[in-house]
């Protein structure tokens, strides 16, 4: 049988550094192909040379085992290529039936496109109401509006970008039952992930990328996660080691929030306390609240058993609460200055300033301990921040307001984009710093991760939160199912 | 087909960062070639007219320092501001009430030999420049009214203030019914530094701004708070940096150098006020932050060229007859490569294939 695709020594170099170097790849019709690999280990540049937003600087694609050269997402499309982003690209004021009906040649029939959407939803388990808004829509019923529209296409290959990093553990699920159907129907899919679990469940055959080459091929089902993950870094993960916390008596961090709802938690020190939840639910607003931009009312939020819910910023910062925000550049580090300077931004409290001077040897000290100790790819303390890869920024940022000592830390999506062995040294110290007595706040949407360093759980859904729960009293089935909004364990304490 | 690509640079360049005026000044005379040739002029003769006759001669400094020094002041005081993202427009219209306030001081006490009088008008003058300054802050801290449009319409409203008062109350009812103030006295006037120049001791408060500007921007935490929070707001309220508090001490402190440097001119070169104080020094300041890309050493550069284009924008019109827009063109052109060459700084220009 012929290979549906098939890449032949696809290279392709940016300013000198290769992103795919040599790689070769086959897919069989109605086979699903998992592409594995970290951050920057030449995925997603791999995908657009298919997709043809970007062309490769030397080998060969072959469609269907004849040789082609795609020049554009049009002419990718035409082959009978579709891509589903990690980012939908959706119109939010219309409904499902005209944005689909934007990206479908053809007659503006409105009422024919309707009748088709249901068709293909019930064939493929992706039922949605095609005369909706979209901005009704939750976020798993809008990535099937994004698969629908690839589907009005008829394709022969759909990609798809880290499809479950928006999704609960049973979205994921009702996913994989639809992407099954297509393969079964004789769709290839290519699916991008980093997530091992979800490729031994669902992918015929993973391609390994490492640094932009192809480090191995295997069948997923037979092989282990460890070893898919050893294959993907290079070498074994150092699990996070856990041992039992001391809890202190008296919270460190606490909400009280009673309107516009009931929300509240705790943290105490010695403790680390999860947030699960799709983003979007409140989470940005909990974090401004906790963190004091803007500032509330007093009575609200408490540091030490301290009313603080009225003081900005630098007075909970000076009564040692410390936070790693979503949003890195811009907000975590200002994009434009040095690792230096940005590590002055919140460092200062260190004796950084003397006399209202700064302490230019003590500024480059403290960002090279960080560099060091955090492993910070960077050329240097005068890097610009903007300069650096995402995970990177990460572990310099995360690394700083660790170094701060904090009484309590916030931390939002604490290893979004950093490569999984980096990924696990973070989590490590996290769990180092919560046992030294460090109260620590965790908002994450990786499951997995919260179920590894936290010690109680909450979920937060459509801004309001679950009841904490014993990390070991509950499992990810259980919390996913609170992430979607099932379960009445909502508007209690947490 | 090629496309030409910015990719951003890992850490600025900095030969660039040296280099980058010399670049643009270069740039500036070559293009300033075929326009002379255009007005019929020898572009040698015209440039050397311009650029060196005025530096020929001891009063030539002296006129060339004397036109710096409020510039730079301004300068180092806008610079402030910008570094913070608030932008002040209003600095003419400091200077201008910073002049007034110490004219006021100087007319009441003028006659006596006071040696109060002058540290006094200095502080008059800066904290006319303040008051005038505390009205963009006010209104943008509390009401979020752009400072830009606030300062700018301040200006005229200093403008027109001045020439009502030296129309009316602060008139010199000896003066034949010329709009101006009398003459100021002795003890409120700066003494020249050396005999038949008009540079004086004023140009020493100004060195003083440089040091004092270079320790608050390049030394001190309040400076890097005022940069944080220009360049990324939200990392400077991530931070905990008061953003209120930053732009009042933003638009204070520029007020304070404008109104300061008005005194300086007032008590200075002119010795009397009249509806016409100012050659424009506050917009041109505004250039001379931007040629020194907000650094305070940078700014004294600026300062120096923007004064020397003065200079030569009168030798020409004196001795070659060419409009007084040639000048000014020179500013606009110049300061047009600056900001250009500064992509380059943070940058990195790639061809690639489309």
């Amino acid at each position: 049988m012929l290979n549906r695709l098939e890449l032949r020594a696809i290279t392709k170099r940016y300013a000198g550094a290769a992103a795919n170097d040599g790689v070769s790849l086959m897919v069989a019709p109605g086979e699903i192909h998992a592409v594995l690999g970290e951050n920057g280990a030449g995925k997603s540049t791999l995908m657009k040379i298919i997709y043809g937003a970007v062309q490769a600087d030397s080998g060969e694609i072959l469609w269907e085992g004849a040789p082609v050269r795609i020049a554009s997402p049009a002419a990718a499309r035409r082959l009978g290529i579709g891509m589903v982003y990690q980012h939908f690209s959706l119109f939010e004021t219309v409904s499902v039936v005209e944005n689909i009906a934007l990206a479908v040649a053809g007659p503006f029939d409105l009422a024919a496109l309707a009748a088709r959407i249901s068709e293909l939803g019930d064939r493929h388990g992706l039922q949605v109401e095609p005369r909706r808004l979209l901005h009704d829509l939750s976020v798993g019923e809008r990535q099937r509006v994004e698969i629908l529209r690839c589907l009005m296409q008829d394709p022969q290959l759909l990609i798809l970008d880290e499809p479950t990093s928006v999704l609960t553990p049973q979205a994921a699920r009702a996913l994989f039952g639809v992407l099954r159907s297509l393969a079964a129907a004789g769709c290839s899919i290519l699916y991008i992930s980093h997530k091992l679990e979800e490729i031994r469940e669902l992918c015929d055959r993973v391609t390994v990328l490492r640094a932009g080459r192809v480090v191995g091929g295997a069948s997923p089902r037979d092989t282990s996660a460890a070893e898919l993950a050893r294959l993907m870094v290079g070498r074994a993960i150092p699990a996070v080691t856990r041992v039992p916390g001391e809890r202190e008596p008296q919270p460190r961090l606490a909400l009280r929030l009673t309107t516009p709802r009931a929300v509240s938690l705790t943290v105490h020190g010695g403790e680390i306390l999860g947030i699960a939840g799709v983003s979007g639910n409140g989470q940005r607003e909990l974090l401004a609240l906790l963190g004091g931009d803007p500032v509330g009312q007093p009575e609200t939020v408490y540091l030490d058993g301290e009313a603080v819910g009225h003081l900005g910023v630098a007075a909970r910062r000076a009564r040692g609460l410390a936070l790693v925000p979503e949003e890195r550049l811009g907000r975590g580090a200002v994009p434009g200055m040095s690792l230096g300077d940005n590590g002055l931004l919140t460092g200062h409290r260190l004796g950084l300033v003397r006399g209202g001077l700064i302490a230019r040897g003590g500024v480059a000290r403290f960002a090279r301990t960080i560099i060091e100790r955090f492993g910070v790819v960077c050329s240097g303390v005068s890097s610009v921040a903007a300069s650096l890869s995402g995970g990177n920024l990460q572990k310099f940022i995360m690394g700083r307001e660790m170094s701060l000592a904090p009484r309590v830390l916030i931390v939002s999506q604490p290893t979004w984009g950093v490569d999984v062995a980096a990924a696990a040294v973070l989590r490590q110290n996290l769990v180092d710093m919560s046992r030294g007595g460090t109260a620590i706040l965790v908002v994450s949407e990786e499951l997995e991760e919260l179920f590894e360093i936290c010690d109680r759980i909450a979920v937060m859904y459509r801004g309001r939160l679950s009841e904490a729960a014993a990390r070991d009293m509950t499992s990810i089935e259980e919390v996913g199912l609170l992430m979607a909004g099932a379960g009445a364990a909502f508007g209690t304490a947490a | 087909m090629l496309r030409i690509v910015l990719e951003p640079r890992a850490a600025p360049w900095r030969s660039m960062r040296l280099a980058a005026p010399g670049i643009a000044l270069l740039l500036t005379l070559l293009v300033s070639v075929p326009m002379l040739f255009a007005l019929g002029l020898d572009p040698p003769a015209t440039l050397r007219t311009f650029f060196l006759a005025p530096l020929s001669s001891a009063n030539g400094i002296s006129e060339w320092l004397l036109k710096a020094s409020p510039l730079i002041l301004i300068g180092l005081g806008l610079t402030v501001g910008f570094r913070a993202n608030v932008w002040n427009i209003g600095a003419e219209g400091m200077y201008t009430i910073g002049a007034l306030c110490s004219a006021w001081l100087a007319l009441r006490f003028g006659d006596g030999a006071h040696v109060w009088l002058l540290p006094a008008m200095m502080l008059a003058g800066a904290l006319g420049g303040i008051a005038w300054a505390a009205i963009p802050a006010f209104l943008r801290t509390v009401t979020n009214t752009s400072e830009i449009l606030v300062s700018l319409m301040l200006n005229y409203v200093a403008a027109l203030l001045l020439g009502y008062l030296v129309n009316g109350p602060m008139q010199d009812p000896q003066g034949m019914n010329y709009p101006q103030t009398a003459a100021f006295g002795p003890a409120a006037l700066f003494t020249p530094l050396f005999a038949g120049v008009r540079l004086n001791a004023s140009i020493f408060i100004t060195a003083a701004a440089v040091v004092l500007a270079w320790l608050l921007l390049d030394r001190s935490f309040l400076g890097f708070r005022l940069s944080v929070s220009g360049a990324a707001p939200a990392a400077a309220r991530y931070a905990g940096f008061p953003p209120a508090r930053l732009i009042w001490f933003s638009l204070l402190a520029s007020g304070a150098s404008a109104g300061l440097a008005g005194m300086m001119e007032a008590a200075g070169p002119l010795g009397q006020l009249t509806p016409v104080i100012s050659p424009g020094y506050g917009f041109a300041a505004i250039i001379a932050a931007f040629i020194g890309r907000l650094e305070p050493l940078g700014v004294v550069f600026g300062g120096l060229l923007l004064s020397l284009l003065y200079l030569g924008g009168e030798a020409v019109q004196m001795s070659l007859n060419v409009p007084a827009s040639l000048a000014r063109s020179f500013q606009g052109i110049l300061l047009f490569f600056l900001l250009a060459a500064d992509v380059l700084i943070m940058h990195r220009v790639t061809l690639r294939r489309r």
